[in-house]
């Protein structure tokens, strides 16, 4: 199998199995426990997060443990909104988010806030006078992802977050693709909350964090025992969050050399594409963008098509297009970017990372040219047609 | 999600290309919508006697394309207007919920196909 979907989900790291272990039979007791294996489990999870706050450059009262990225990103935009709805009921946000954000926006417009939602240019980045133009008095919260999950494409977060400061609005941003892949420092970005999930950079699945800079105003969104400052309840994920301490302790590390590595593989990958393949298109290559991430356009074939062809082939990739999800819609990020619905339509986002070798992108560039060349027989749009 | 059958028709799809002297043409859906059917008919005496597709769609608009062509052959004309959607979803042994309007493409792609037929008033030629 030839794995190219990391931004879906990364496999664990050997490492972080083996961090995770001792805590499920061994060191399993409740970190809320007043006994003493109760009181070794809360030592651990709370060495957890001081791990993860220097990684951010946060202070450890500052990192909430939740379920993942969806969860975190839930608590940031309706915890602050319910927080501060009588400050304000105006929220801003991007086209192109993830819908861990996007639907969390269309609910809360349900229950009678209003919602702008910032336009792209045509490589995918919000521009920092496009949210200028969008802040009012009553403007409570302003949310911006970090990097794309599609595109890879980074967003200006630092001058985003100045902007919506300047306007007296909170700023999240959903770092779920960059966590663990590019250094972060909260207090560079100058963000107020910061999405993560763990799985993304080599920790387990259902655990993430939210960075919530201290002061920052909000209403917890799972309610019961006295967990995680008041703020999420529940009794603590202790595997998980060990796992992904220790995958940000790895990140830390490695990421610098991988970000090389992995870089050049992907700059390979695009560069024998272009080469063997006519009439596609690389989305925002010239922009600052994930070193992992490619997301190639192919004219004439949809995207669920080419994506079951490389199955075939044990080639694991994913597609923004409408036929992978249960919608007719084609990915509401290249609509976003202005993409034509029907170029839309054939979306393929290679996503690279830890365990990718050389070998593997030599077989798909020389696969994906005939699976292409196959589609592209069978439809009607083909050129000269 | 997809049926071994689905796989299978969209791995070696039936009776791909065009008819250059095809008596009917059926095109149908909207490249906006990622599906987009083209039939072609050949028609002697009333049966049609050979049946090609072209499709730029998904594995279940492809798949569904090549049963229906396969389906149409050897057919008349009252009998292929007799092929539901149902039809060719069954005869792939049933498709995922949100892909049944990939076989309501291919039902329309044969009805569009027999009236363009009709409409050039050759029939039985």
């Amino acid at each position: 199998m030839i794995y190219l979907d990391y931004n879906a989900t990364t496999p664990c790291d050997p490492r972080v199995v083996e961090a995770m272990l001792p805590f499920f039979s061994e060191f399993f007791a409740n970190p809320s426990s007043l006994h003493r294996p109760g009181q070794e489990a809360r030592r651990a999870i709370e060495r957890a997060r001081s791990t993860i706050a220097s990684f951010l450059g946060a202070k450890e009262e500052e990192v909430i443990f939740t379920s993942g990225g969806t969860e975190s990103s839930n608590l940031a935009i309706r915890g602050v909104a319910q927080a501060l709805r009588k400050k304000g009921t105006h929220l801003v946000t991007s086209a192109i988010e993830h819908h861990a954000v996007l639907n969390v926006f269309r609910s809360l417009e349900k229950e009678g806030f209003s919602v702008t939602y910032l336009p792209v240019d045509a490589n995918g980045i919000v521009h920092p006078e496009e949210l200028k133009k969008a802040l009012r008095p009553d403007t409570i919260l302003v949310s911006i992802m970090h990097a794309n999950n599609e595109t890879g494409v980074l967003e200006p977060i630092a001058d985003l977050a100045r902007v919506a400061h300047e306007g007296g609005a909170i700023f999240h941003t959903d770092a779920v693709q960059t966590v663990g892949k590019i250094p972060i420092d909260v207090t560079v970005l100058g963000v107020d909350l910061l999405s993560a999930s763990a799985h993304k950079f080599y920790g387990p699945k259902g655990v993430g964090f939210l960075y919530i800079r201290k002061g920052t105003p909000i209403a917890p969104q799972i309610l019961g025992g006295h967990h995680e400052r008041g703020k999420r309840a529940g009794t603590e994920n202790v595997p998980g969050i060990i796992g992904m301490a220790k995958a940000c302790e790895i990140a830390q590390e490695e990421m610098g050399e991988e970000a090389r590595r992995v870089g050049a593989l992907r700059d390979m990958l695009e560069q024998g594409l272009e080469e063997r393949v006519p009439d596609i298109h690389i989305v925002s290559r010239n922009v600052p963008r994930l070193y992992n991430t490619s997301l190639v356009l192919v004219a004439y074939v949809e995207g669920e098509s080419l994506l079951l062809n490389l199955d075939f082939e044990g080639i694991c990739v994913s597609s923004g297009s409408a036929c992978t999800s249960s919608s007719l819609e084609p990915s509401h990020v290249l609509l976003a970017c202005g993409y034509p619905h029907e170029l839309a339509h054939g979306s393929i986002r290679f996503s690279l990372g830890k365990w990718t070798k050389e070998e593997e992108i030599f077989r798909v560039v020389a696969v994906f040219p005939k699976i292409v060349e196959k589609l592209r027989a069978i439809s009607p749009f083909s050129k000269g047609r | 999600m997809y049926s071994e059958k689905v796989l299978e028709h969209f791995r070696n799809p039936r009776n791909v290309g065009r008819i250059e002297d095809a008596d009917g043409i059926g095109k149908v859906g909207n490249p906006i919508c990622g599906d987009v059917m083209v039939m072609y008919l050949k028609i002697r005496d009333n049966r049609i006697e050979d049946a090609k597709f072209e499709t730029f769609g998904c594995g279940a608009a492809i798949a569904t394309s090549s049963m229906a062509t396969e389906l149409v052959k050897g057919k008349t004309i009252e009998e292929a207007l007799q092929i539901t959607n149902r039809a060719v979803a069954e005869a792939l042994d049933g498709l995922p919920p949100h892909k049944m309007h990939c076989s309501v493409l291919a039902e329309e792609a044969i009805r569009a196909a027999i009236e363009d037929y009709r409409a050039r008033g050759r029939k039985g030629e």
